[in-house]
């Protein structure tokens, strides 16, 4: 009977052998798929199973895991400041993650390929592996600041501030927002829910509207104009002369170009910095008309805007700002003073300011200064990094100067602060006919060794129907540069 | 050389088979601390401290051992020295699998290691106890039609009204002074022994009788008859108790032993004809197993996961666990195998699979394997031909249960509910294999066995050996 034994001994062998073969499949090639199976539970569970790690700005602690002892849903996410900071930590849901909660996510959860030496060490020494810590560059004060004046008395819109010479973002709000503790709980449906409610709402409290929403800029942009012509011929200055009319005619339309209001700008021949102060729109319309689509588009490229440069990220993407389509003279007339298709976000309108204020040169806009693992070892440090020189150093100072002079004689008085020179430009971007515009305010302070840049938007209809960069935003610029300045 | 040897002056040496009891005695040891060390690996995994009941598990798991160790010592001294610590292996983890399930489940879910170590000291007793009173394995070939007309009554004993329970959509259990009782598992082990003692006496009929058509020898119509009793047998299993993976298991069984005992290829075309025939039938007439097939073939399907009844949810569940365990495993207690359904009994193979990963998967199947290839050499080197066949079904049984219920946890085959030797919670299971593997220690003894004593007579020298 050994034959057939033999032969079944060899069944026996094909069928473990078949089984070995199907687990090796199984295990290595098909759970690639398996995995991704959103009726996994598992998936779920794994969101919590690891101490993320906190994300701190200054010495606050914006959102930190706590062990709630719970063996599925281990560690649940809080955000003790809530609504102040959500635009920028974001939210993690059971399902989903925004902002810094998603743009670190493979730090603060620790499975990124740069903790592997930490995961080792952890293993050896039974310890269970944290996420890192990620140390933002957000100025408390400022943020709060800037959250407590813009969110007052009903108003919508957006904030950033940034140091100039760095690119770090000292503070980023955008209202209204969210209270990102109402996303935390590990509870698919009442998450769900939260969040229906809120996508749903029509103030869209998730947009983070410093970075992901652009607005036409009005008259801040410009300085973008200003920068253009003195880059085109450098022996213009603050005291060179320009055609001033009280309408500008736009060739090939009936339409005229008005001064705000209708109001003439000084006695049809003003100063270029008399035109800036008073924010006259004639003369820049006339400027972008005979500087060209070209050469607007190329100023606007060396302080990051267009479409089509590489997009920017913070490291959350950043929707890209445009002057908007090239299309006839009196379309780019408009553009050249922040209106047609011309669109800004926040964030780009403060690059700008940042860009003026640190002579030219434009610096790449960046959020985390920090990220050390779970021990307070070093995984890495912000590197600031240049985004591009915007204009020459001697063009920069004129410029800044005419700023300064817009806060010191024009329309920007309520952005003085004793002691301080601080240089702005207010706009007021108008909608749609019959609606309330946009209220508008880019600056910075010091002048002479600027420590903060501010771009901010107070959004149409927000705060009345008469709100104006100059009475709404500039107030608001003002606390946020005391407060990065310390006063 | 200090091999002892039996040997006569003037002939050549024969090496004696090394008894290896330090070996076992070692590998046993081993065994046991290799289960403690997943105990602690659990209580490390879920609490960061060791457990408690470390000592108690794995001290009591090794005095039962031991005193198998010792039984077997001496009662069956020249057995194969793998086949313990193999089990012993196999059963530590199961506990140790089942005790993780338990703490995750917090006490709740129907897992209990307790009641599992409590049965395995039962199938230990029933080990040592069929070793001490069965001295001699061919007394079974005696009771071949009361092993018959057992395992039939214990087939059948679920269907009797009082005694049989429908437990899951089975009816499989029989309700016992509080206990339930899988009898199928019992009726198993009485059925082999029938096939081996009936196949024996037959198989001259079985194996010569006949006639040749193209290239098979077929056997007279008349011989059918064993076979085709048999396949209504399973049938009846697979009809009347809803039970596939019995059915399955009795009738592959079956034809395995009469190929050994007949050599002749046409019985397992035969077997297989007919099994297949009685599956598409099965398949045509009950919704339960055309389900299986359906759920087999596309278990990703939406429709099929959500389905109440005969879905694709737990083997879904299963095959999520044995993904997200990977490679390496979640390591044991750090993965959520508490969400597969009856991870502790029908699934426990995917539960390991997910905390221990595909190594630890492949590390099993290889312990079963070497258990299987034990026991196919006791069959090879057994010495009568009754030995020999219950060996080799034993054998067989073992590998084809774990195949079909792995088979089927892992999607390789249509997922037929049975328990995975040795690690499956359940009393009746765990000690009708402590059995099966009482019956095959006792035959390897035998096997390995010098032989009787040459005549010690000069110049006439006779060295007895097959």
């Amino acid at each position: 009977m050994n034959s057939p034994l033999k032969r079944t001994a060899l069944a026996c062998i094909l069928m473990f052998g078949l089984l070995m073969i199907n687990i090796n499949y199984l295990q290595a090639v098909r759970a690639e798929d398996l995995k991704q199976d959103s009726r996994d539970r598992r998936n779920f569970f794994a969101r919590y199973e690891v101490e993320r790690g906190l994300i701190t700005a200054g010495n606050k602690v914006i959102a930190r895991s706590e062990d709630t002892g719970d063996p599925e849903t281990r560690f649940k996410r809080i955000y003790p400041e809530g609504k102040v900071y959500a635009p920028v930590t974001g939210f993690f849901a059971p399902e989903n993650t925004s902002d810094i909660e998603r743009a670190e996510n493979d730090l603060l959860d620790g499975s990124s390929p740069s903790l592997v030496i930490r995961r080792g060490i952890d293993l050896f020494t039974g310890k269970q592996t944290k996420g890192a810590n990620v140390q933002l560059t957000i100025n408390p004060k400022a943020q709060e600041a800037a959250y407590k004046a813009l969110g007052a008395s009903g108003k919508k819109g957006a904030l950033v501030a940034i140091e100039p010479k760095t690119g770090a973002i000292l503070a980023m709000v955008s209202i209204p927002t969210y209270d990102p503790n109402l996303l935390a709980p590990a509870d698919k449906a009442a998450v769900n829910e939260a969040y229906k409610k809120l996508d749903a709402d029509e103030d869209k409290p998730l947009v983070n509207r410093a970075i992901a929403r652009t607005y036409p800029p009005g008259s801040t942009f410009k300085v973008v104009t200003m920068a253009a012509y003195l880059e085109s011929d450098d022996s213009l200055g603050p005291q060179s002369q320009v055609d001033a009319p009280q309408r500008l005619d736009l060739p090939n339309t009936t339409a005229d170009l008005p001064n705000y209001g209708g109001a003439a700008c000084g006695a049809g021949r003003v100063t270029l910095s008399f035109a800036l102060e008073k924010s006259c729109n004639t003369p820049f319309g006339k400027i972008g008309m005979e500087l060209g689509y070209d050469a607007m588009k190329e100023q606007a490229a060396k302080f990051g805007i267009g479409e089509n440069l590489d997009p920017l990220e913070i490291p959350m993407a950043v929707s890209p700002s445009s002057i908007g389509p090239e299309e006839d003279q009196a379309a780019l007339a408009q553009a050249s003073i922040g209106q047609r298709s011309n669109q800004m976000s926040p964030l780009q309108m403060a690059m700008v300011a940042a860009g003026i204020a640190n002579n030219g040169v434009v610096m790449k806009p960046y959020l985390v200064n920090k990220v050390t693992d779970a021990e307070g070892g070093e995984i890495k440090t912000a590197d600031p990094e240049e985004l591009d020189t915007a204009m020459s150093e001697e063009n920069a100072a004129k410029l800044k100067e005419m700023m300064v002079n817009v806060v010191n004689l024009g329309t920007a008085s309520a952005a003085q602060i004793p002691g301080e020179t601080v240089g702005g430009k207010t706009g007021t971007a108008e909608t749609a006919e019959g609606r309330a515009p946009h209220a508008w305010f880019i600056s910075f302070a010091p002048a002479d060794n600027p420590k903060v840049a501010v771009a901010l938007i107070v959004e149409s209809g927000s705060a009345g129907n008469d709100a104006s960069g100059g009475q709404t935003a500039a107030p608001i610029a003002k606390s946020v540069m005391e407060a990065v300045l310390g006063r | 050389m200090s091999v002892p040897t039996v040997s006569a002056p003037g002939a050549e040496a024969v090496p004696l088979p090394a008894k290896r009891r330090v070996a076992q005695l070692v590998m046993l040891a081993s065994a046991v601390l290799i289960v403690m060390a997943a105990y602690a690996a659990v209580g490390m995994g879920i609490d960061q401290k060791i457990p408690s009941g470390m000592l108690t598990y794995g001290l009591g798991l090794g005095g039962f051992m031991l005193a198998a160790y010792l039984v077997l010592a001496r009662f069956a001294p020249w057995a194969d020295p793998l086949i313990l610590p193999l089990v012993t292996l196999i059963n530590g983890l199961g506990l140790v699998m089942i005790y993780r399930l338990e703490v995750g489940a917090g006490g709740k879910g129907g897992a209990s290691a307790t009641s599992q170590l409590l049965w395995t000291a039962v199938g230990v007793v029933v080990f040592s106890v069929t070793l001490i009173v069965l001295r001699d394995h061919r007394a079974l070939q005696r009771l071949t039609y009361t092993a018959g007309a057992a395992g039939l009554l214990l087939l059948v004993s679920p269907l009797l009204p009082v005694l049989g329970q429908e437990i899951n959509g089975a009816r499989i259990w029989i309700g016992l002074a509080g206990f339930t009782l899988q009898p199928a598992e019992l009726a198993k082990l009485a059925l082999v022994i029938f096939f081996a003692g009936y196949l024996v006496a037959k198989r001259d009929v079985l194996a010569l009788a006949g006639r040749r058509l193209l290239f098979i020898d077929l056997p007279r119509a008349r011989d059918l008859g064993p076979i085709l009793i048999t396949w209504g047998l399973s049938l009846g299993v697979l009809i009347l108790q809803k039970d596939l993976g019995s059915s399955l298991l009795i009738f592959g069984t079956f034809i395995a032993m009469l190929y050994i005992a007949t050599q002749r290829t046409s019985w397992v075309l035969i077997g297989i004809l007919l099994f297949v025939g009685g599956a598409i039938l099965a398949g045509l007439a009950f919704d339960h197993v055309q389900a299986r097939f359906e759920v087999y073939l596309n278990p990703e399907d939406d429709a099929l996961y959500r389905r109440e009844l005969g879905g694709s949810f737990q083997l879904m569940e299963g095959l999520f666990g044995m993904s997200q365990g990977g490679i390496l495993g979640t390591g044991l207690g750090q993965g959520h195998p508490g969400l597969i359904p009856l991870a502790f009994s029908d699934f426990i193979f995917a539960a390991i699979g997910e905390e221990l990963g595909l190594t630890g998967l492949m590390a099993l199947l290889m312990v079963y394997g070497l258990l299987v290839e034990r026991g196919l050499r006791t069959s090879i080197a057994a010495r009568d031909p009754f030995s020999k066949l219950l060996a080799g079904g034993l054998s067989f049984l073992l590998a084809w249960q774990v195949f079909i219920i792995v088979g089927g946890v892992t999607n390789l085959i249509p997922l037929t509910g049975l328990v995975t030797p040795f690690m499956s919670q359940g009393g009746s299971a765990l000690l009708a294999n402590w059995i099966l593997i009482a019956l095959l220690v006792r035959m390897s003894d035998a096997a390995r066995k010098p032989p009787p004593q040459a005549i010690q007579d000069e110049g006439l020298t006779q060295v007895f050996q097959r």
